[in-house]
């Protein structure tokens, strides 16, 4: 990846429940609210856990590893990756149990496929923030 | 626990649009002749109307009417809302709460494009309410909206059950048989697979032609009870079952991309209907996209979940086929102004009245509107019947 941030890609806002997200993501981490009594990922960053309504949320460590639930190749809008024609659309099914939409790098369109090991790839924001990509996975997890 | 079924009827419908795709009036104006229309329909005046439903302000619509409803709902669930009002509409008149109830929408994105208005579906995020989390973790990416939402489901479906594009393409031509029948559709000229496969490749794996229209269009309903409605203008077409459930807002949290909370609101209203899919004459499916379409017949089980690519490829769903579904040529073909829930009822209750000339399908007493509003986000089953199924 290229190390300067892009210009054309919508800079997500920051919520005041999801500033501890972003802020992991100055040092290239990936992180997610996880519910204690649950025992489960709570994503996307909430005050109280969907699962209980509990408040007893804690911020965790990501592997940065997962797999290609889906994908759409969107032939109609600008590439916000920076990079020229259509480009794939994903979610993402990360290895805590949780999804995220994101694009997927350094993978030619035809060989994209549901399923496909993933890991996390860093996107500079301007703001000193990083957008998260996913790139294939050297080794399959 | 008491059950409505067969306590309300749609009584009087009424919809509009035009092969141009644009309507002369717009707004409340075009609102205001949508009811004028079902009102006649039914033979009913608005002095009638004790309950009134809109998916914007229902007291806004109430107060140019002049209208002081008893009943008022302003359910939006996008494209869905109007399945959900008749689900309102229907619990109220059975509990004895509301006696003649109306439902209106109209939309023009081509009329106000037109005269230099903004136009275009642009309620959508508004829709969901409160904060934004769309922003955050969808809008980035670069996802086009509506259309990469649906698109996202297709992709999983074909990779879960082998489902082709060519199986999705044969939805968009079964529908288009219809549209030739309608002579308000936007496209009537038969298109075949290969059109469909040819059309522009908008957001994989969703052609031009497997996506719906956007064109202006509008529609009303008038809702009573079964005792008013046997002596009403029309044959009533009764509520038999209704059902209702929404799993997720953004497309990123629906919990599995290849099934929807169809899987709930169909049972719900089949259930109370005490009929099953084989026992529908019509179906009357939200096509926003080919895969909404497809995902319905699975979801209320017409065929098994990930047999809907097989199941449709005979062009089944068409004229002369087994199960006639979008009689009106749908969202693919006949109009599509935003929120297509509307269309999805009058149609149905045309058909049960035996109204629809060359495309009526024969003997139909059983009629389902299943809308599916936001992202396949809020599905609401609706089963309508004749008298015969009371």
């Amino acid at each position: 990846m290229s190390t300067e941030a892009r210009s054309s890609r919508f800079e997500p806002p920051v919520s005041e429940v999801s500033a501890p997200f972003w802020d992991a993501t100055r040092e290239k981490r990936l992180v997610v609210q996880w519910c204690r009594p649950c025992d489960r990922a709570v994503f996307y960053p909430r005050e109280t856990c969907p699962g209980c309504l509990g408040t007893d949320l804690e911020w965790r460590e990501c592997s940065g590893r997962g797999t290609l639930y889906t994908f759409t190749v969107n032939h109609l809008s600008p590439n916000p990756t920076g990079g020229e024609g259509p480009f794939p659309v994903a979610l993402v099914e990360l290895e805590e149990g949780f999804r995220m939409m994101s694009n997927i790098v350094d993978c030619p369109l035809e060989d994209l496929a549901v399923g496909m090991a993933l890991a996390v790839s860093w996107e500079p924001l301007s703001d000193g923030r990083h957008y998260p990509l996913f790139a294939p996975a050297g080794d399959p997890t | 626990m008491t059950s409505a079924r067969g306590a309300a009827a749609i009584v009087g419908v009424a919809d509009d649009a035009s092969p141009t795709g644009q309507l002369e009036l717009s707004g409340r104006a075009l609102e205001a002749a949508m009811i004028d229309q079902a009102l006649q329909d039914a033979g009913l005046t608005i002095a009638d109307v004790d309950g009134v439903c809109h998916t914007g302000s229902s007291m806004g619509l109430a107060e140019y009417l002049g209208v002081h409803p008893r009943f008022t709902d302003s359910t939006a669930t996008g494209g869905s809302s109007f399945e959900v009002h008749v689900e309102h509409a229907a619990a109220a008149i059975a509990a004895g709460m509301a006696d003649v109830v109306l439902s209106v929408y109209a939309s023009t994105p081509r009329g106000d494009r037109a005269r230099g208005g903004t136009g275009g579906p642009g309620r959508r995020t508004a829709m969901m309410g409160g904060p934004n989390p769309q922003a955050e973790w969808e809008v980035p990416a670069g996802i086009r909206m509506p259309m990469g939402a649906y698109a996202l489901a297709a992709t999983r479906h074909m990779a879960l059950y082998g489902t082709t594009p060519e199986q999705l393409a044969q939805i968009a031509v079964s529908t288009r048989e219809w549209a030739t029948m309608n002579p308000k559709a936007r496209y009537q000229e038969p298109i075949t697979v290969g059109d469909v496969l040819a059309s522009p490749m908008q957001t994989s794996p969703l052609h031009l032609l497997d996506c719906c229209l956007v064109t202006d269009g509008a529609g009303a309903f008038v809702m009573t009870s079964a005792e008013r409605a046997r002596d009403l203008a029309k044959a009533p077409a009764y509520v038999l079952g209704v059902g209702t459930c929404h799993d997720h807002a953004m497309i990123s949290q629906m919990p599995d991309l290849a099934t929807t909370a169809g899987t709930v609101s169909g049972p719900l209203a089949f259930g109370m209907a005490g009929l099953g899919p084989a026992d529908v004459d019509v179906l009357m499916g939200y096509d926003s996209f080919t895969i909404t379409a497809l995902l319905h017949l699975e979801d209320l089980g017409f065929c098994a979940k990930g047999e809907g690519g097989p199941f449709v490829e005979d062009g089944k769903l068409g004229p002369g086929g087994s199960l006639p579904m979008n009689t009106n040529g749908g969202g693919l073909s006949y109009t599509h102004p935003g929120m297509y829930g509307m269309f999805l009822l009058v149609e149905a209750v045309r058909q049960l009245r035996g109204e629809c000339g060359p495309r009526q399908v024969d003997g139909a007493d059983v009629a389902v509107a299943h809308g599916s509003g936001g992202v396949l986000s809020c599905m609401s089953t609706v089963v309508l019947g004749t008298g015969a199924t009371l």
